[in-house]
């Protein structure tokens, strides 16, 4: 078991060199509150002191004991409901939210550093917090007045969590096919159905939980534009906010997984007796656009958790590595034993995981500050460049940092030799926690689809296009500023990555044959997470080489060009491949040819 | 009633330390710093001291270079009021002058209770303290794990060898704290930006007429020796005469 520290130093370089923090805060959202760069490394530290010492202790120990399920509804670990009241009382939960109904206003651009720790901590708590900020952004966006000043104080102050109710047994990723009712009632419905795989659905640490479900109302057309949003709380509100009655809302098992025991994933049962209680929030039979909202914040969050979960797989590793003592180099034969660190194949599997790590880093908190732009900019034309660079690349990194995750936290498990298979090293644990990852809020396959079919095709490409300029304006700075072998290297590869990415473009975009597109767009989208990760790991090192020509922070900066160096021969290749199999692909033909029978 | 207490940036505790190249000193370059923690204890017992109702104001203090600044805007963040930085970016500063600078911050600012950190982990002197209580005549309660205010006295239980001496102190008094005293508070997130609009002012060592120059010079700094692999010895007699002939103990 090994204890977790935030890379505090490393994403301060992320946030302030690499996303320029400072362009954010100087924004008339931002200005007004006087948020200055040194809060953004007094912020990080506390953050830092929370998920160290708070909430990483209880990952193994949620691990084992996991969420049960009692007659008194869902029973958290033990320690998780203390360590979640010292999460919100610190004001953590709140850090992005709207400073009208009690949050902090800050960027996005920080908070993905503090979600980060969090689930690097403990992503089976991480969950909770994280579901309910998504929650909080679909009310704050369509809901009313009312239920706005109901709702949120207290679920921004983390009293109440909010959750996500979309699956059905029959509809996963086909939301379409929705059977949950609402019948009207006076100015409320009632709700009959059945969710399932409803993270943190029910718990015992706060006092109300606030559902947003996707139902089709009476007569409401089929399909996915007969579906509304309705927020259904586990006890109902009253109009001074005090608590009412207990609605017909209830966790009737949890479900037996492969990772993160600690989140309780509920089978929902809604209206078992006269119906549960809901209120429609925004446009009737227009659930799906508003979940969406939510959807988008969680998919971006997931993406984070390819970091958080591959960072805290490396610094087990690493730290084993250094202790375990085991063989001598290669070629002596006497002497003392050495740790394994100095074994190159380990160094390798390390140097995989640290400049994976640092690449899905650098690239989601990149997204972070699109975001930020995208919400906040004044200039329109900046506004829509950012907006559609998000739509672009929220798929990107859920998907492809997700996947990584998986292989980083398997590597972790490697670097352990025979003891990773062990339960008591911790490695299995951040293996078997990555593995949802992929998977919920949108496979990655429905995130390939969404990058090819649907956020390609809606600009006519005009998005990804901006996106390899931008890239390749970083090649051309490469070009000017003159460094070591380093930086050559770096400026090759990445010339060599814009074009496999604006290749795999340009054949997306001229082949019509949808079937075609999907069955590379898997590929595709992994590409376009290899490249956008190498352009932000390029301009890490063009940053350090200044540092460097200063001589200011060498440790630090020169290991920075190493590692985007080792990314650049050692990782980026894999673009090449990726981009031969969208390019050199016979499509749809192929992989339908072989006959149903023959699998 | 006031209370101002001493706050050192020190080098972060989770470091592991190492001695610099040329012996001098121990390597701070790079190095993540932080509040001492002692000195996180003295600021959580005054800000217990206050949230009771027995406190009005609470002046942290901290001394050196410019970056100390982050070290007392953590304090502020805890719950401290306001804080003074006596700015000293080049003198080496000893616990005699960090004692004399003291002095001339209480007489400034006139507290009831001075409340500093037992010793800083970094140099781990254990001086500042007690010298300040007698550079102020004042009575002093050292170690101190539990801390009792009165409106002229202060109880003060003081960890020592074989158990617990309790002392009553005559206002105004200086405490040092032991580690059992109370367990600082997480920072709250709204609380860090609050600190950054509480008053904090900057001083310069040489704008308080006090003699800061070191008094002892340092020769070397160097890691203890490694320990040694022990060995397992067969009868007690062998025991004993190792221990008289190689350990030369006995």
């Amino acid at each position: 078991m090994t204890a977790y520290t935030a890379p505090v130093r490393e994403m301060i370089f992320v946030i302030n060199e690499i996303a320029e923090i400072s362009e954010i805060l100087s924004l008339p959202a931002f200005s007004k509150s006087n948020i200055g760069t040194e809060l953004v490394e007094a912020i990080l530290e506390e953050a830092a002191k929370l998920a160290s010492t708070i909430l990483a202790p209880l990952n193994h120990s949620g691990d084992v004991q996991g969420s049960c399920i009692s007659s008194e509804g869902v029973v958290t670990p033990d320690g998780f409901r203390n360590a979640y009241w010292k999460f919100i009382e610190g004001g953590w939960n709140s850090l992005v939210c709207d400073v009208e109904y009690g949050g902090q206003g800050l960027p996005e651009l920080l908070n993905v550093a503090t979600q980060e720790m969090w689930n690097s901590a403990n992503m089976a708590f991480a969950l909770c917090p994280m579901l309910n900020n998504g929650a909080i952004e679909a009310i704050g966006r369509v809901g009313s007045e009312e239920q706005k000043a109901l709702y949120l104080p207290k679920m921004v102050s983390g009293e109440w969590t909010g959750t996500m109710n979309l699956t059905e047994s029959h509809a996963g990723s086909d939301l379409s096919a929705i059977r949950t009712r609402a019948v009207p009632e006076g100015d409320h419905y009632r709700i009959f159905g059945q969710k399932i795989f409803i993270t943190w659905g029910e718990h015992n640490m706060t006092e109300n939980t606030i559902h947003l479900v996707l139902a089709r109302i009476q007569n409401a057309p089929p399909g996915i534009k007969g579906i509304s949003l309705f927020i259904v709380p586990k006890f109902l509100v009253n109009s001074d906010g005090s608590l009412g009655i207990r609605n017909d809302v209830h966790a009737i098992s949890l479900e037996r997984k492969l990772g993160i025991h600690a989140s309780p994933t509920c089978i929902m049962a809604f209206g078992d007796k006269d119906g549960a209680i809901g209120y429609l929030i925004g446009e009737e039979n227009k659930g799906i656009t508003s979940m969406f909202i939510m959807m988008n914040s969680a998919r971006f969050k997931i993406g984070v958790q390819g970091v958080a979960i591959g960072e805290r797989a490396y610094q087990g590793a690493r730290e084993y590595a250094k202790d375990r003592v085991q063989g001598r180099p290669i070629g002596v034969s006497s002497g003392s034993r050495v740790t394994i660190i100095h074994h190159p194949d380990v160094r390798r599997m390390l140097m995989v995981m640290k400049a994976q790590n640092e690449a899905m880093r650098a690239l989601a908190y990149t997204l972070a500050k699109y975001l930020d732009l995208a919400r906040y900019s004044l200039d329109t034309s900046r506004l829509q460049k950012y907006r559609a660079l998000v739509d672009l690349l929220i798929p990107v990194v859920k998907g492809w940092s997700t996947e990584i995750g998986i292989e980083v936290a398997s590597l972790g498990v490697q670097v352990y030799g025979g003891m990773g298979f062990i339960e008591e090293t911790g490695a299995c644990q951040h293996l078997r926690d990555s593995r949802i990852a992929t998977i919920y809020e949108g496979t990655t396959g429905i995130q390939a689809f969404d990058l090819v079919g649907r956020k390609l095709n809606i600009d006519q490409g005009s998005a990804m296009r901006c996106l390899i300029a931008d890239i390749n304006i970083t090649v051309a700075e490469l070009s000017r500023v003159s460094g070591g072998d380093e930086l050559i290297v770096i400026r090759n590869g990445l010339y060599r990555g814009a074009r496999a990415l604006a290749d795999a473009t340009e054949w997306m975009l001229g082949n019509p044959d949808i079937d075609a597109r999907m069955v590379v767009s898997f590929d595709y989208l992994m590409l376009a997470g290899y490249v956008c990760s190498a352009w932000q790991m390029a301009r890490a090192a063009l940053i350090s080489q200044y540092y460097l020509s200063i001589g200011q922070d060498v440790f630090f900066h020169k290991n920075k060009q190493i590692t985007a160096r080792f990314y650049f021969e050692h990782i980026l290749p894999k673009a090449g491949a990726l981009r031969d199999s969208v390019k050199y692909s016979s499509g749809n033909a192929l992989i339908m040819s072989l006959p149903e029978e023959a699998f | 009633m006031k209370i101002l207490v001493a706050v050192k940036r020190a080098v972060d505790y989770n470091v592991k330390v190492r001695v610099k190249a040329d012996y001098s000193g121990v390597e701070t370059a790079n190095v993540k710093m932080s509040m001492n923690p002692f000195d996180e204890i003295a600021v959580e017992e005054a800000i217990r001291l206050q949230e009771a109702g027995k406190v009005r104001e609470i002046v942290a203090v901290s001394i050196g270079v410019s970056a100390c600044q982050e070290t007392l805007r953590t304090a502020l963040a805890m719950g401290a009021d306001r804080g003074i930085l006596v700015e000293e970016n080049e003198i080496e500063l000893q616990p005699l002058a960090v004692a004399k600078i003291l002095k001339s911050i209480v007489e400034r600012e006139q507290p009831n209770l001075v409340i500093l950190g037992k010793q800083s982990i970094d140099d781990d002197a254990n001086q500042t303290g007690q010298m300040l209580a007698a550079l102020l005549s004042w009575p002093q309660g050292t170690f101190a794990s539990k801390v009792e205010l009165g409106d002229y006295s202060v109880n003060v239980t003081r960890e020592i060898d074989g158990g617990l001496e309790t002392l009553t102190l005559n206002l105004p008094a200086v405490i040092t704290t032991d580690l059992r005293l109370n367990e600082p508070r997480f920072v709250k997130l709204p609380n860090i930006m609050k600190a950054k609009k509480k008053v904090l002012e900057i001083l310069k060592s040489t704008d308080l007429g006090v003699d800061i120059t070191p008094r002892l010079m340092t020769l070397k700094v160097q890691e203890p020796p490694k320990r040694q692999a022990g060995i397992k010895v067969d009868t007690v007699a062998a025991l004993v005469d190792k221990l008289h002939r190689e350990a030369q103990v006995i």
